[in-house]
């Protein structure tokens, strides 16, 4: 393996656990929700994976038990702020709380334990190129599944019903609810959706990343995943982009620091924090971009009057 | 079956006042499932975790030392949040303004004066209020979140916090351990007795009171809640949506840099890379626990302060994980969250699919569709 293929291998898996978790959110939001607690969702995922996985040795039951988990608690949400119309911010902020103290209780007994990887998959032929091959044919169903699952989304939104109704509720709850369209339903399978994909991206850090429980390990993805869903503007395409923008510079730091740069390591670690703030910032002083794709109705508790 | 919501004409002013209490009592009955489930006597962990830390002279101390940053956090989050304004960085505040007043006696040891202390605090308010400036400016200048700015900049203040301790702060005839040297006494904040109790806990007291009063009866205070409960209204009442955002984030900020700087010139005494168990996000559910009143703060924090004991003492004589703490504060926040439905809403089940029952009452009700009735006018309107 040479230098620049494990460079662009380290970016694929520095990347695909914000991919998963952003295009879940970005779902979410365009229902109209915000769900602030990615983070919690994702590291409740991570634990639970790692936990799985660890317990029957199988990462496909570690995969399962951590999507379950992260619908469980997108479920929690949910019933908080669809059923009980509790404020989304408060909730998700509850959730994410929740979330980091439930998994450490939870990951203790897994702390410095042998984690199981998850396997890449060998496609014949296409494999064995070269630089192709190992980079983009040879990565683990995850890195797959979250291509996928982005295509599928953008998909839906551009082609399907499913894709209107969702956009509808999302930029304007009363008229959705006025055509007949179940606006809190419509929400829960979105949250759902949502927490499936965060749970997915725990699942890759625990059982990919770094094959092992360590307290925190989402490091704050889940928030920098909120962060990429608005500055691709809620599109699932520049999600993909953004993603590994970001990716990339998580990256940076690491290859900064081996080949010797002589900044501290503790600034090279906050760069993906500060990168983020001024991707946010880039992307919302372009007001025709935000204001058009901003659906309308995010964050804001859906009052029926029948 | 559904649970329905009707909206109140008012807020029930007795829920108002009975809903954090039924939160916390929710919890509590919440913490006996989980350790009896952990095969825990549960009457006796929750003697130990809620009941212990008020029984010892020691322990009421330190519950207080414990509540100070949480009731002074708290207090100005709940301004922030009646304004519709989340500032969730507290936490890089807190240690921005740690960082600020921890310069003086760590660049200046010998400065033994009169002034000293003043100044400390001083600094601590300025790098705690520069600290949430940014998310400010970012917002009112060019529009960015400023949910995901502030707690952005929670972990760049970790980092920096860590730098500086480990690198140009470091303790020289520290054997290398990543601490800052020990605040000389004369730049420690003066303690009650010989306890650990510490001139911030009077902060605290005097900030509720008087973050009270400015909510309640100044002109600011009417503007901060107009632009949470009724932001257009308040717009063309005249109200400048940036000026409340900098009000607002200056006074939550400074407020977190003062707890930042009587922790380290507190309890802690020096600088090390933690030097707070995450008071600023705590601080969130403080904030709702006192139903975002900063009088409320005071009874959020001494909650949540228990909450921090108990875990430890739990640790000590159950042997379970101090972790179950975090679970609790989660727990509680959305019990809250969830009894605050009570507040502005009767909830009650109702039987059979079709909801005609809503002409009862004035007041519209708010609601949950069940998926069979909504099911089929969905396919209606396909």
């Amino acid at each position: 393996m040479n230098g620049l293929e494990a460079v662009l291998l380290t970016i694929i898996t520095a990347s695909t656990p914000l991919l998963l978790a952003a295009v879940g959110e970005l779902v979410t939001e365009r229902s109209g929700v915000l769900n602030l607690g990615v983070e919690g969702m994702m590291i409740m995922g991570a634990v639970t994976g790692f936990a799985a996985a660890h317990t029957t040795g199988s990462a496909a039951v570690g995969v399962a038990a951590a999507i379950a988990t992260g619908v469980a608690m997108a479920l929690l949400f949910a019933f908080l702020t669809q059923t009980l119309a509790a404020n989304q911010m408060a909730t998700g902020l509850a959730l994410t709380l929740f979330g980091i103290g439930l998994s450490g209780l939870i990951g203790q007994s897994f702390t410095g334990l042998p984690g199981v990887k998850l396997g890449a998959v060998y496609l014949p032929w296409l494999s064995d190129l070269p630089l192709v091959g190992p980079v983009l044919f040879a990565q683990d169903v995850l890195v797959y599944a979250s291509v996928a699952i982005t295509a599928a989304v953008a998909w839906m939104f551009k082609r399907t019903r499913s894709g209107l109704v969702i956009r509808a509720v999302g930029s304007n709850h009363h008229s959705a609810h006025a055509l007949g369209y179940d606006v809190a339903g419509v929400r829960y399978r979105c949250i759902a959706f949502g927490g499936a994909c965060a749970g997915l991206a725990g699942a890759y850090l625990s059982l990919v990343y770094t094959p092992q429980w360590i307290e925190n390990m989402a490091a704050g993805r889940g928030w920098i995943a909120l962060a990429l869903v608005v500055f691709a503007t809620w599109s699932p395409n520049r999600v993909a982009v953004g993603a590994y923008l970001f990716g990339t510079v998580w990256i940076m730091g690491l290859y900064a620091q081996a080949i010797g740069v002589a900044i501290a390591p503790q600034f090279l670690a906050s760069l993906p924090y500060l990168v983020t703030i001024a991707a946010l910032l880039a992307i919302s002083g372009n007001r025709t971009l935000t204001k058009v794709n901003t659906p309308a109705c995010i964050g804001q508790t859906f009052v029926p009057d029948r | 079956m559904r649970l329905v919501l009707e909206k109140r004409p008012e807020r029930n002013r007795w829920m108002q006042v009975a809903s954090p209490l039924l939160a916390v009592t929710l919890t509590v009955l919440f913490g006996c499932i989980l350790f009896a489930v952990r095969g825990i006597d549960p009457l006796h962990a929750i003697y130990v975790y809620f009941i212990g830390p008020l029984t010892t002279l020691w322990s009421i101390e330190e519950l207080i030392v414990k509540a100070t940053p949480l009731v002074l956090i708290g207090a100005g989050l709940a301004i922030c949040f009646r304004a519709d304004l989340w500032n969730i960085g507290a936490e890089g505040q807190l240690i921005a303004g740690a960082l600020a007043g921890g310069s003086i006696p760590i660049l200046a040891p010998h400065w033994d004066s009169s002034l000293a202390i003043p100044a400390m605090l001083l600094l601590g308010m300025l790098g705690g209020m520069a600290w949430a400036a940014v998310p400010a400016l970012l917002r009112n200048r060019f529009g960015a979140n400023e949910i995901l700015t502030s707690l952005m900049l929670v972990y760049v203040a970790q980092y920096l916090l860590d730098w500086l301790v480990r690198g140009p702060w470091r303790d020289p005839q520290g054997f290398n351990f990543p601490k800052s040297i020990s605040f000389n006494d004369w730049h420690l904040l003066a303690t009650f007795g010989d306890g650990r109790v510490h001139l911030g806990a009077v902060f605290a007291l005097v900030v509720a009171a008087v973050l009270a009063v400015f909510m309640a009866r100044t002109l600011k205070g009417f503007e901060i809640r107009a632009r949470g409960e009724a932001p257009r209204a308040s717009t063309f009442g005249g109200f400048s949506v940036p000026g409340t955002t900098w009000l607002c984030f200056g006074i939550s900020g400074a407020l977190a840099g003062l707890a930042g700087i009587c922790e380290v010139a507190g309890p802690v005494g020096q600088l090390q890379p933690t030097i707070s168990p995450g008071y600023g996000f705590t601080a969130i559910i403080v904030a709702f626990l006192g139903r975002l009143n900063p009088l409320g703060a005071l009874f959020g924090g001494l909650v949540l302060a228990v909450c921090y004991l108990g875990g430890e003492a739990a640790q000590v004589e159950l042997s379970i994980s101090e972790k179950t703490a975090q679970v609790f504060q989660g727990v509680l926040l959305f019990l809250i969250l969830a009894c605050d439905t009570l507040v502005r809403c009767r909830v009650r089940l109702e039987r059979g699919t079709q909801g005609s029952s809503s002409g009862q009452g004035a007041a519209p009700p708010l609601g949950i569709e069940d998926a069979g009735s909504r099911a089929a006018s969905e396919g209606a309107a396909r």
